[in-house]
């Protein structure tokens, strides 16, 4: 197994174990690179590459364009609130435009759910979605599981809980779909508010005791609360949020055991989660990071390697 | 398809000799030295110069570095099955240092050519030398050149030179095959 089953990163229920596997060890060979003195390799040196954010990122936008840098791609980056969008062009004919300026490979974030789908299915370059709208956002998720396997050595039979906004994020979703595709157990935890409905159809359980939920587990990934997508109100104040589910020091020491925090940022520090525990030796937050360019890197090149000239 | 015999593990026992005695002339004590083999097929090489350079002829800390040259070659994307990593393991600095490289087959350069755009990640080398066990003349792509070869080979480019290392498959053999 050499190569990914799929021609387009649209979300991880596309994939398959081997494609997980070959991401990671691939992932690997990156993560010396980008540990070396010169962090550089000119594998890509003619592919061209187009970053479309029609929605506000900053750490996957610099992510992505670290990785795409340090494999040698030529970049050009486009943000919705810079464009013509704002004057009514539509998504194909602003990415046709782009196209037109021969590009090989797309990012692409977009507030709608499915729009990398919908793009796959009416150009010819390859698409790497960057998250699109409530629904996914693989590389997130496979930085998470690539960074819990660093950590735990292996995911099979691990447990992991993921607290907190569950109905508004991609986060999770893709998470749910990669963990289990490589043998975790996963938990959801949080306000039955912000739990989706049917959500065991995944296989996943629900719970929504947080000192419960942490005794159980091996990992916590903690969400952000994401106030910009939330048109009600799910629960009645930010305070009661953080005292019935917010994780701190004291939660994390009462548990007899030391559990692994995660969090894919950014972080709303003191309410989801303190500080302390944020910057704390349990917590992996900043290895989520480093390897999120590894992961990245990873995906592109496995993307790049099946365009033929 | 037919095999011949190239070299036998006794010719290929004193060539490895030969080689490393060479090295010594050049290289001293190697305290400046790095030997670095170029991954997967060099680094068998590299792996056997070094332990007879240490058990034969007592050469203390070698420098001995796998690179591997995946993501610096020039047929990415156009070959068709695909590329597979292997690990670079080089656990110190090559600035001003002297090194060679080392692999089992120069053919068309390419590899090599990959190999010196990649060891410059770990910084600037005094001097780069190569060495290989087998040169087949004729075949090559790029002006380059080995500093030390175990033998010189004039093959056709339908014919195919084969390595067995002991480590891999359990005895030592060099042949050519046509294809």
């Amino acid at each position: 197994m050499k190569q990914l089953s799929v021609e387009h990163l649209l979300g991880i229920k596309y994939l398959n174990k081997n494609d997980i596997d070959l991401i990671f060890e691939t992932a690997n060979h990156f993560k010396e690179v980008i540990n070396r003195p010169i962090k550089k390799v000119p594998s890509l040196r003619d592919i061209t590459i187009a970053n479309l954010f029609f929605e506000n990122s900053t750490r996957t936008k610099l992510s992505f364009e670290l990785a795409e840098k340090r494999l040698s791609s030529d970049i050009i980056n486009f943000s919705a609130s810079q464009s013509s969008v704002k004057k009514g062009e539509t998504l194909i004919d602003t990415v046709n435009n782009i196209l037109a300026m021969k590009v090989d490979i797309v990012v692409m974030r977009h507030p709608n759910v499915g729009a990398g789908v919908f793009l796959s299915k009416h150009i010819d370059a390859k698409i790497i979605n960057a998250g699109d709208g409530t629904h996914e956002h693989p590389t997130q998720a496979l930085l998470d599981s690539y960074s819990i396997k660093e950590k735990l050595g292996s995911l099979k039979g691990k447990k992991i809980v993921i607290v907190g906004d569950v109905l508004h994020s991609r986060v999770a979703l893709s998470n749910i779909f990669a963990l289990k595709l490589q043998g975790a157990e996963v938990k959801v935890c949080g306000p039955t508010t912000l739990i989706p409905k049917h959500i065991e159809s995944l296989g996943v359980k629900v719970e929504t005791n947080i000192q419960k939920a942490l005794e159980w587990c091996d990992v916590a990934n903690v969400l952000r609360v994401q106030h910009e997508r939330m048109d009600v109100k799910y629960f009645p104040s930010t305070r009661e949020y953080t005292q019935l589910f917010g994780i701190n020091n004291e939660i994390l020491d009462n548990l007899g055991k030391k559990i692994t925090i995660m969090h894919p940022g950014p972080i709303n520090r003191g309410v989801e989660i303190t500080s302390e525990v944020a910057d704390s030796n349990q917590s992996i937050i900043l290895n989520q990071v480093e390897n999120g360019v590894a992961v990245r890197m990873a995906v592109i090149y496995l993307l790049a390697q099946q365009i033929k000239r | 398809m037919s095999k011949k015999v190239l070299l036998n593990s006794k010719e290929i026992e004193i060539i490895l000799h030969r080689l490393a005695c060479q090295l010594i002339e050049n290289h001293n004590d190697f305290s400046n030295t790095a030997l670095i083999g170029l991954q997967p097929r060099g680094s068998f090489l590299a792996k056997r110069l070094a332990s007879i350079l240490t058990n034969d002829y007592h050469v203390e800390n070698i420098h001995l570095g796998l690179l591997d040259i995946t993501f610096y070659r020039d047929d990415f994307r156009r070959r068709d099955e695909p590329l597979e990593a292997t690990n670079t393991q080089i656990d110190f600095l090559i600035e001003n240092k002297n090194v060679v490289l080392i692999d089992d087959v120069l053919f068309s350069g390419r590899s090599v050519r990959a190999g010196l755009t990649a060891i410059q990640s770990y910084g600037r080398p005094k001097n780069i030398e190569l060495l290989v066990l087998i040169d087949r003349r004729f075949s090559r792509h790029l002006p380059i050149q080995p500093n030390y070869k175990g033998r010189q080979v004039d093959a056709i480019d339908k014919e195919k030179v084969i390595v067995h290392w002991k480590e891999s498959h359990n005895k030592d053999g060099i042949y050519l095959e046509n294809k």
